[in-house]
């Protein structure tokens, strides 16, 4: 029973670190219909951004503050400078272009900071927490990891739901001409989603790096994990993003748990694959109605 | 309501890719007026609207809104500039609840305004206002064209262009949506092109008629001077 909560527990925590990387990618292919391949390598570059400044500094929370800017910063002109020229163009042209965005922000990572792994701080004790005399396998670490993530969400849910630009942001991805013939900025529109899936990666990084190190391939798997939330809860719906973050995680901690680390990924791609199968529209995605 | 406009399309040529579609299209909506376009599928008229919301850009011509050039402007310039498209087939945002479409029309006014201008809309529709909040895609189609009328209003517009409004209607609500187009044009002096296929209603209620063929006009004159040409009318309208 104790290992079982344990494993629930870590499951949660990584669950919802996979959940901020598929909220990410949700809010840029609802906005742009955009599937962002560089997405986990511009969470690697943001947390590498918050490193050195946590080694200038001493401070971690100035780091993580830094993280976040650069995240809005990268994702805002990665869609200025780059995905906007292929916008309205075949979609072949976007995967290669974001797969092109991974290799060389990889590749400048590589150059700038090198290929060794890092370790990364954490802002809190990595000792496991208990109650009395039982572990709960889960430590200050991981409540944090859940508390930031659920309250990004509820921050850009509230946004999207009770503000102007939410609004905004909602018509320019359900409809982009009519939001543009009602005066709707479409451009900064979709700089801003882009720039938001960018705080919500390096969030990602930030929560993530210290369990993986950081190198610059190390946001590689977490993007493929993150990616396989998004497809598990349905590529349309951000509280899906968040559903299928968490029930990837916790079957992964499950099957790593129970039956060893080696098949932890080899359930990734059944979870991803039975999806495909069953429901390749998403557990929380409406079907496409047809006209019969 | 803001003041009307005068809006005129001078010699604007248009087309998509290597295809021209309007070729040298002057065309004037005096203030206050219901200009209705008509002519038969593929004369051009939806892609003249296309081209005064600035969603196309013309190779050749201006359009003037009340000494203002607005040919080449972004489609969110045109419509802060005060020109409001109802597209063909609505363009109801269906994921979005009835008050909030109305909300998003409602931003290109000052906040001070955007209270008063959503009460009056509801008084105005007031079938909307029993549906505020459901998803605009629960809406029957006649409820969804009031919705987009309503909306385009609530960007408080000098100008309305409505691409096809009883598009796929019932008879019955062919008649709501003209009468109410009508009825703006009266109360609120507005100034309105009316793009129809069902050129003997939008006559009806219109002060000039044009008639495009194959891109180009044909013919412009008051609308009832139209409606009473029979040669014309069986050429170009098909009645």
């Amino acid at each position: 029973m104790v290992e079982f909560l344990e494993f629930t527990l870590q499951g949660i925590s990584a669950g919802l670190i996979y959940a901020a990387i598929a909220l990410s990618l949700v809010l840029i292919w609802r906005g742009t219909r955009v599937l962002n391949y560089s997405q986990g390598a511009m969470a690697m570059l943001t947390s590498f951004v918050a490193l050195e400044i946590e080694y200038r500094t001493g401070n971690y929370w100035f780091a993580f503050v830094g993280a976040l800017l650069s995240g809005l910063v990268v994702g805002g002109v990665t869609e200025r400078l780059v995905t906007r020229q292929v916008t309205n163009k075949p979609p072949l042209n976007a995967v290669i272009v974001t797969i092109g965005l991974l290799i060389g922000i990889e590749g400048l990572a590589g150059v700038l900071f090198g290929g060794n792994n890092r370790s990364f701080p954490t802002p809190f004790s990595p000792n496991g927490l208990s109650i009395g005399s039982v572990a709960l396998g889960i430590t200050r670490n991981d409540i944090f990891i859940a508390v930031a993530v659920l309250i990004a969400a509820g921050l850009l849910a509230v946004v999207f739901q009770y503000t102007s630009i939410g609004l905004q942001l909602r018509a320019t991805a359900f409809n982009t001409p009519v939001a543009r013939l009602l005066g709707v900025r479409v451009g900064g529109m979709l700089t801003l989603g882009w720039a938001l899936a960018g705080l919500l990666g390096a969030l990602a990084g930030m929560l993530v790096s210290p369990s993986t190190l950081l190198s610059p391939n190390s946001m590689d798997t977490i993007f493929v994990l993150g990616f396989t939330a998004a497809v598990i809860g349905g590529l349309e719906s951000p509280g899906g993003a968040i559903v299928g973050g968490l029930i990837l995680g916790i079957v992964l901690s499950y099957a790593g748990g129970y039956l060893g680390s080696e098949v932890v990924n080899l359930f990734g791609l059944a979870a991803l694959l039975l999806v495909l199968m069953l429901r390749p529209t998403g557990l929380f995605s409406s079907a496409p109605a047809r006209r019969v | 309501m803001s003041s009307p406009a005068t809006l005129e399309v001078r010699e604007v040529s248009a087309g998509y890719g290597a295809v021209p579609v309007l070729r040298g299209v002057t065309i004037t909506a005096q203030a206050g007026t219901i200009t209705a376009v008509l002519g038969a599928n593929g004369a051009g008229k939806t892609t003249l609207l296309r081209v005064i919301d600035g969603s196309l850009k013309p190779s050749q011509g201006q359009i003037w809104l009340d000494g203002a050039n607005l040919a080449g402007r972004r489609p969110e310039d045109v419509s802060r500039a005060g020109v409001a498209h109802v597209p063909e087939g609505q363009g109801v945002i269906t994921e979005l609840t009835v008050a909030e479409n109305l909300q998003l029309g409602l931003l290109l006014r000052p906040r001070s305004e955007r209270a008063a201008a959503l009460a009056d809309i509801y008084n105005r529709f007031s079938v909307l206002a029993d549906r505020r909040f459901k998803a605009a895609g629960t809406l029957s189609g006649g409820e969804r064209q009031m919705l987009v009328i309503a909306r385009a209003l609530a960007t408080n517009p000098r100008v309305l262009l409505l691409d096809e409004p009883s598009l796929g209607l019932a008879p019955k609500i062919v008649l709501d949506v003209l009468d109410l187009i009508g009825r703006l044009k009266a109360e609120t002096g507005l100034t309105i092109i009316l793009v129809e296929q069902n050129a003997r209603s939008a006559l009806a209620i219109a002060d000039l008629g044009v008639v495009l063929n194959l891109g180009g006009v044909v013919a412009t004159a008051p609308a009832g001077q139209l409606a009473a040409d029979e040669a014309l009318r069986r050429h170009y309208l098909g009645f």
